[in-house]
């Protein structure tokens, strides 16, 4: 039993819904109670969809639990059939159902139905949305794939050159309720068109059953989302002998590599694409002048797996900024999140647990958090700067306009976004050096107020927090005086490096002879 | 006799599961933590309906079922009494836990009642501990403060000195409002359950006349009638006559005499016509259809056909006490069709051959009907204003016109939706 007040992930069979939604022709029978109906809402709601979401619930009561819920299975079932006529069934159910046993994908497969009937196992009780998303994904397409009798496994990648034809991809993953999927899809297929590559098939998002079918004509598949397509590319692979592309296109480096994978996958020769620098800004805006104060910025970062891993490397190589921080709530891709963590020599952060995310937050002291919308509430009471680079979804993760996450446009999305919170730091400190200013002496606030910034007397405050973590260190009144002139911007930074300096040489109170000391130790190691 | 036709349906319903009470009871009892026993779905549903949390502790969580919680029950019980020692170590300042049975919980039989007695027996009065359930398999969204309640109920002191008892979760502000307006009536000792501070209950016995302030309190009603109160019939304050009707019926049962209910009322009465006239404008002769969902729906189409002018295709109600709304169906007109239960795609069918020009639904269809250029109003909402009394009528109607406004405004076609 977990405690949970807030969680990152729902239950496997939201994954299973975000699959059905995002199809066309394809109907959802979950076998659940009447609440779980909730689950309508996250997609009319938070992704603002105009159409209800095509699953059937069968909304079994107490009073049912005595008699015969089979046959309440099979009458949702033959109703959702007749009413809504799909090209193929998807049964399940959430947790409730998982319990009383009724297995409604058998009961679904003996009724003769005439049309693909998927049943889908999703353990409520250990698994995971997403998990629930990359399950349904996965055997949706094994199962319309393998009914479909054409089975070729003699597949080659440059079968397209024989057929004096471009050469053509699928792109696998993008989902309803996935992170700006809407427009990362037509940003790389902006990027590969300009390459000369065809897209075949997009799925889940926008395909009908017959369209799953079509996948098998492509030349390579792109995997957009580990989360959600990793274990339906790898099957189409060993069955198939289609290779994918592993490289997920977030930020400039990554775009870059993931063309000259895909080139290499295709067998293309050309692979000149110093289109980047003239495609997005995100290069020269980062080598600009005036993006010198990003040098060494401490940023946290937390999200799903993949976007947190490909933050990471655009914070690190692309904008400079310091990583001090890294976790997922994805622990299907801990493993890369812990690898890619050595690297920065850190120790990546695999929780589902919000507080724990936020205590990190806490004891590393960034200057910037990108986190999901949780991180953003923990970071605007810790009065840190922060942009959202990840699900779970809110309404404001769903723009109006074009923002993609991908390609060279989402390079730019992501300067912009990431950025502009720290301009608002970089007024916020210049307000705070005029604050003695007799504009501002009644309280007078900014629109930023909000922020932290303002709050100067916090900081002066015995922080229990740190001194909670760091053991008995604690700071005299006069160094915290001497810390609060140092400003707020690098605040962060030096109390925790004198912080560090101080347990290294093992004192206690610090005072602001201490952090001189440390001061001057750290610029003679740089 | 009753003016409406009740009429029953079966088939899948879309409604929140009694879970959902807790969005609205944490906020009213803020000294209380409401620990539902459950799954991830749980969890998930609650914080859904509630919005993205900003706070950094909120006042319920989910202890999350695992595989091997299925496994044996004897741990389970284990495992929550560690989870709510836990929690209560961590939150001091709780004083009532609500331990709160699911779906899950039910079926797998775990015997919360037991945990909370066990966990009472070790806390001797630091913490109250009580349990009821939210499930979806028993309850549809507002039962679950009915069974919140219900579980207050036996530790409520005895009384039989004579009081007025205000039952159902009121905003602060209309009850304050409420309450001033039944002292002008020269009733004094007014009580209201549930209390702002969960330890704070009102006692209760021969003595005590209770005025329910919302439709959906079967269970605590009949609670409360077998402590000795008395349960006044009447109907909800909802409007202008639903709320003169609900007073007029206290202060019959305190002897107040109706020269000094009419001085009291008049005024109100007066000023609350003036601020509803713009809003009859709006509402006059429009078609209302009302989707089940928060029980509220039978009072509100009385006041928005009676006071507002509205038309009444359908009335939809997740379930019907018939006893208990015989005054609010006497009030509709002749020949309502009242709907108890649900087949959302019948009546999904019914909305669209109907066109009527304002749906109240749940949450997950409103953008759906949006998009199909019917102008919807979310039932979630009316359990989240102040809208009882007579001071609150014309904002009630408001939440009415302003879809329909908002429609006039944007004066263009169908929308395209992604
Ligand atoms: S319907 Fe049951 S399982 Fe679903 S959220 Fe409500 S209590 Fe939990």
């Amino acid at each position: 039993m977990e405690l949970t007040l807030w969680t990152y992930e729902g239950p496997p069979h939201i994954g299973a819904m975000r699959i059905a939604s995002s199809m066309k022709g394809v109907h959802y029978v979950l076998h659940a109670p009447q609440g779980d109906t909730y689950a309508d809402l996250l997609f009319t709601m938070i992704e603002r969809r105009g159409e209800r979401p095509p699953v059937t619930y069968t909304t079994f009561q107490a009073r049912d639990l005595g008699g015969d819920t089979a046959e309440l299975v099979k009458g949702h079932i033959k109703e959702a059939v007749d009413r809504f006529k799909p090209q193929a069934l998807l049964v399940g159910e959430s947790c409730t159902a998982e319990l009383i046993q009724d297995q409604p994908g058998s009961l679904a497969k003996g009724m003769g139905l005439n049309l693909p009937v998927i049943s889908l196992e999703l353990p409520a009780y250990s698994k995971k949305e997403n998990w629930g998303a990359s399950e349904t994904f996965y055997q949706l397409v094994r199962s319309l794939l393998t009914d479909s009798e054409k089975k070729s496994t003699d597949h080659s990648t440059n079968k397209w050159k024989k057929e004096g034809r471009r050469p053509r991809v699928n792109l696998l993953g993008p989902s309803l309720l996935g992170f700006r999927c809407r427009d990362d899809v037509l940003e790389i297929q902006k990027i590969l068109a300009a390459h000369g590559i065809d897209i075949n098939v997009i799925a889940p998002l926008g395909a009908s059953p017959a369209d799953i079918i079509r996948i098998e004509k492509a030349d390579a598949n792109i995997c957009l989302y580990p989360e959600v397509a990793e274990s339906t590319c790898l099957w189409l692979e060993r069955k198939l002998g289609i290779p994918f592309s592993k490289t997920v296109p977030i930020g400039i480096t990554a775009t870059q590599e993931f063309l000259k994978e895909v080139h290499e996958i295709l067998e293309i020769d050309s692979g000149n694409y110093s289109e980047s620098f003239t495609n997005s800004r995100l290069p020269w805006y980062s080598k600009s002048v005036d993006s010198n104060y990003l040098t060494g910025k401490r940023v946290f970062i937390f999200g799903d797996g993949t976007h947190a891993l490909a933050a990471a490397k655009i914070a690190k190589n692309e904008l400079g900024f310091e990583v001090v921080g890294i976790g997922t709530y994805s622990r299907e891709m801990a493993r890369k999140v812990r690898a890619a963590a050595k690297d920065f020599g850190l120790e990546a952060l695999i929780t589902n647990s919000y507080l724990e995310v936020e205590e990190a937050i806490k004891n590393s002291a960034p200057e910037l958090v990108l986190g999901t919308q949780m991180e953003r509430h923990s970071a605007k009471r810790l009065g840190i700067p922060c942009a959202v680079i990840s699900t779970p979804m809110h309404v404001q993760d769903v723009p109006a306009r074009y923002s993609p996450q991908m390609g060279w446009e989402g390079a730019n999305v992501i300067f912009d976004d990431w950025v502009h919170p720290l301009m608002m730091g970089l007024e916020e400190h210049l307000i705070g050096m005029f604050r003695h200013d007799f504009e501002f002496t009644d309280g007078h606030q900014s629109h930023l107020g909000h922020l932290g910034g303002l709050k100067e007397n916090k900081s002066s405050q015995p922080r229990e927090e740190l001194t909670d973590s760091s053991k008995e260190l604690c700071w005299t009144p006069e160094g915290e005086a001497e810390l609060s002139k140092i400003p707020f911007f690098v605040r962060g930074k030096v109390r925790k490096n004198t912080e560090k300096y101080a347990e290294e040489i093992g004192c206690k109170q610090i005072d602001s002879e201490t952090l001189f000391d440390a001061k001057a130790y750290f610029n003679s190691k740089k | 006799m009753s003016g409406a036709t009740l009429l029953k349906e079966t088939g899948p319903r879309e409604v929140f599961c009694g879970l959902t009470s807790i969005v609205w009871l944490h906020r009213r009892m803020p000294d209380a933590f409401f620990l539902v026993v459950g799954s991830r779905t749980c969890a998930h549903l609650i914080q859904s309906a509630a919005g993205v949390m900003i706070f950094a502790e909120p006042r319920f969580g989910t202890a999350i079922l695992e595989e091997r919680d299925l496994a044996g029950l004897a741990d389970a019980h284990d495992e929550l009494n560690r989870v709510v020692k836990d929690l209560l170590d961590r939150r001091p300042e709780i004083r009532t836990l609500f331990l709160v049975g699911s779906c899950p919980s039910e079926v797998i039989k775990i015997d919360l009642l037991r945990v909370a007695e066990k966990l009472n027996n070790e806390l001797r009065g630091k913490v109250t501990v009580i349990n009821y359930s939210g499930s979806g398999i028993e309850t549809t969204f507002t039962q679950g403060e009915d069974g919140a309640l219900k579980a207050l109920v036996p530790l409520m002191q005895t009384t039989n000195k004579e009081q007025l008892l205000i039952v159902g979760t009121l905003a602060n502000a209309v009850e304050d409002r409420l309450i001033k307006i039944f002292g002008k009536f020269g009733i004094e000792n007014i009580h209201s359950f549930p209390p702002r501070n969960s330890t704070n209950l009102p006692s209760i016995g021969l003595g005590t006349k209770v005025l329910l302030t919302q439709p959906y309190l079967t269970e605590t009603s009949r609670e409360l009638k077998d402590r000795g109160a008395e349960i006044l019939q009447t109907s909800f304050p909802l409007g202008v006559e639903g709320s003169r009707k609900w007073m007029e019926t206290a202060a019959k049962a305190f002897h107040v005499p109706q020269s000094t209910v009419d001085a009291t009322l008049e005024p109100l009465i007066a000023r609350a016509q003036k601020a509803l006239a713009p809003f009859i404008e709006q509402l006059k002769g429009k078609k209302l259809f009302l989707l089940p969902e928060s029980q509220l729906e039978i009072p509100l189409a009385r006041f928005l056909h009676n006071e507002c002018g509205m038309d009444l295709i359908e009335v939809g109600t997740p379930y019907l006490n018939r006893e208990m709304m015989k005054q609010e169906l006497d009030l509709l007109p002749i020949g309502t069709q009242v709907v108890e239960g649900q087949h959302v795609e019948k009546q999904l069918d019914r909305v669209r051959e109907s066109s009527p020009d304002l749906v109240v639904c749940g949450m997950g269809l409103a953008n759906p009907l949006e998009a199909e250029g019917i102008s919807t109003k979310w039932s979630i909402e009316m359990v989240f204003s102040p809208i009882h009394g007579i001071d609150q009528a014309a904002d009630l109607a408001e939440l009415f016109a302003r879809p329909l406004h908002r429609k006039n405004i944007l004066s263009q076609k169908k929308p395209q939706t992604t």
